[in-house]
């Protein structure tokens, strides 16, 4: 056998490997699930994922994680969010129906939700809930983010935001 | 409760072994138990034998363990009512320009945690209070007093406290507080399809439990503190975290120095809650090695001094 071909099996062995590795599939965990262009939280938002979406996972580069979108796209997700834990399903989608044939049962109610909260709101009117919704509303987005702490003179490490 | 609806409850709770074990119990007919002390009931009252019970036991012990359980939007929906708990003690501070420089600071951290997303999001607001004091909530919505923001003297100092309790968030510690026991309620409310309402006895079973779950992370955030392991994680998460974002991290030095002096032991906040800064300056000391220290650029702390006017 020569080198050239023992090279070219090599490759070819190499290459079956790393193409072999099935994408992982994991699950967003936050409320809305940002794909950007590239790894970096100031790269352009390419598309949104709801809470629970199963996204298929190919590359992980910590902390980030490169996901193949429906449409054959790629983009990157924060690690953070995303979740090898398979969260709720949102009723009557697609996954529900899937999730009910495969005998699996949708586990909505587990735990607290928006309900819950609700009738502890009516049973504690005292609590400041009203405050909370108006501190919701105060989100600063990455560039502003970064636009600020550029005017501070606050230099991040990796130069950039990440 | 009906033998069914103690079946569909305990299969429930017995996630994720519930293939093997609901079978068992579904021949069951007459257990009419549930919840804590379930398995010695079934067993004392012959309902179940010995070896289903040690079943029971085992997954209910694994269950109570997992603060896992608890799915990111539950932690979402407990931070809220905890810091709506809070806000009925020390009322808010209304003042715009303040509340979005705390805000831009704290945000922009949390970009450089550990966990920079999470359900919701972080979200920062000052509290009309002369306290020395800052609360996680779970999830992500901090609240400092203006007691704490006047000892802060630049805004790494500012960015130091936040970073402290953005740690606090990253690794959860509020959920490590709600105590087992909670478990049994908001586990065994019920299995319904997502989106889906809960019915009368499901539903107070469970804001009972929710709002145990409040009581045990507040108690905790105001009173009992998180403990000595979680305030290392905390400062360990800040040093990370500063140093990255490019804040001095010996601004938490500073800070813990300037709280050493002004808290008095046995005092309501800060000092109730916290182990003795002198230790955490030490091992913060460690963490930081040789890198030196920078004082703020004129116009970092030109803004800080500006919004911190009236405070």
């Amino acid at each position: 056998m020569n080198r050239g071909l023992v090279l070219a099996l090599l490759v070819a062995a190499l290459t079956a490997a790393t193409s072999a590795a099935p994408p992982e599939t994991m699950s967003v965990q936050v409320r809305s699930g940002q794909v950007r262009a590239s790894a970096s939280f100031l790269a352009p938002v390419i598309a949104e994922a709801p809470y629970g979406a199963a996204m298929a996972v190919e590359q992980r580069s910590p902390p980030w994680a490169r996901v193949r979108l429906a449409d054959g796209r790629t983009g990157w997700m924060h690690e953070s969010a995303l979740t090898r834990e398979r969260l709720q399903l949102k009723a009557g989608s697609a996954d529900v129906a899937a999730g009910a044939r495969a005998g699996e049962v949708a586990l909505a109610a587990k735990g607290f939700t928006q309900q819950v909260e609700k009738e502890y709101r009516q049973q504690n009117p005292a609590l400041q809930f009203g405050w909370v919704d108006r501190m919701e509303t105060w989100a600063v987005t990455p560039a502003e983010a970064a636009a600020f702490l550029k005017a501070g003179r606050v230099t991040p490490a990796g130069g950039d935001t990440r | 409760m009906n033998s069914r609806s103690f079946v569909r409850h305990l299969a429930f709770l017995l996630r994720p072994p519930v293939a093997a074990v609901a079978p068992l119990l579904a021949g069951c007919q007459t257990v009419k138990v549930v919840s804590e002390g379930v398995a010695a009931v079934g067993v004392a009252t012959g309902q179940i034998t010995e070896e289903q019970a040690q079943s029971i036991v085992r997954t209910g012990e694994s269950l109570g363990s997992a603060m896992e359980q608890l799915t990111p939007e539950n932690e979402y929906w407990i931070g809220r009512a905890v810091t709506a708990t809070i806000l009925a003690r020390h009322p808010a501070y209304d003042r715009s320009d303040l509340n979005r420089y705390v805000n831009l600071v704290g945000q922009s951290l949390a970009l450089y945690s550990d966990r920079p997303e999470t359900f919701g999001g972080y979200r920062f607001l000052v509290l009309d209070s002369d306290d020395i004091n800052a609360f996680a909530g779970p999830g992500g919505l901090i609240t400092v007093t203006r007691g704490m923001l006047r000892l802060c003297r630049t805004e790494d100092e500012l960015a130091a406290v936040l970073a402290h309790e953005i740690g606090h968030v990253a690794h959860r510690h509020g959920l490590k507080a709600i105590k087992k026991s909670r478990w049994t309620g908001a586990f065994t409310t019920i299995v319904v399809e997502a989106g889906k309402q809960l019915g009368g006895a499901d539903l107070a079973e469970a804001v009972r439990a929710f709002e145990g779950a409040i009581g045990d992370v507040t108690q905790t955030l105001v009173n009992s503190g998180y403990g000595r392991a979680a305030e290392r994680e905390a400062d360990a998460a800040a040093v990370r975290m500063l140093r990255r974002a490019g804040y001095d991290p010996h601004a938490l030095i500073a800070m813990l120095e300037e709280m050493d002096r002004r808290l008095k032991p046995g005092g309501l906040d800060f000092a109730k809650t916290h182990p003795d800064p002198t230790d955490r300056i030490r091992e913060v000391r460690s963490l930081i090695g040789g890198l030196a220290s920078v004082p703020p650029p004129a116009e970092r702390q030109a803004r800080f001094a500006a919004v911190m006017r009236g405070v």
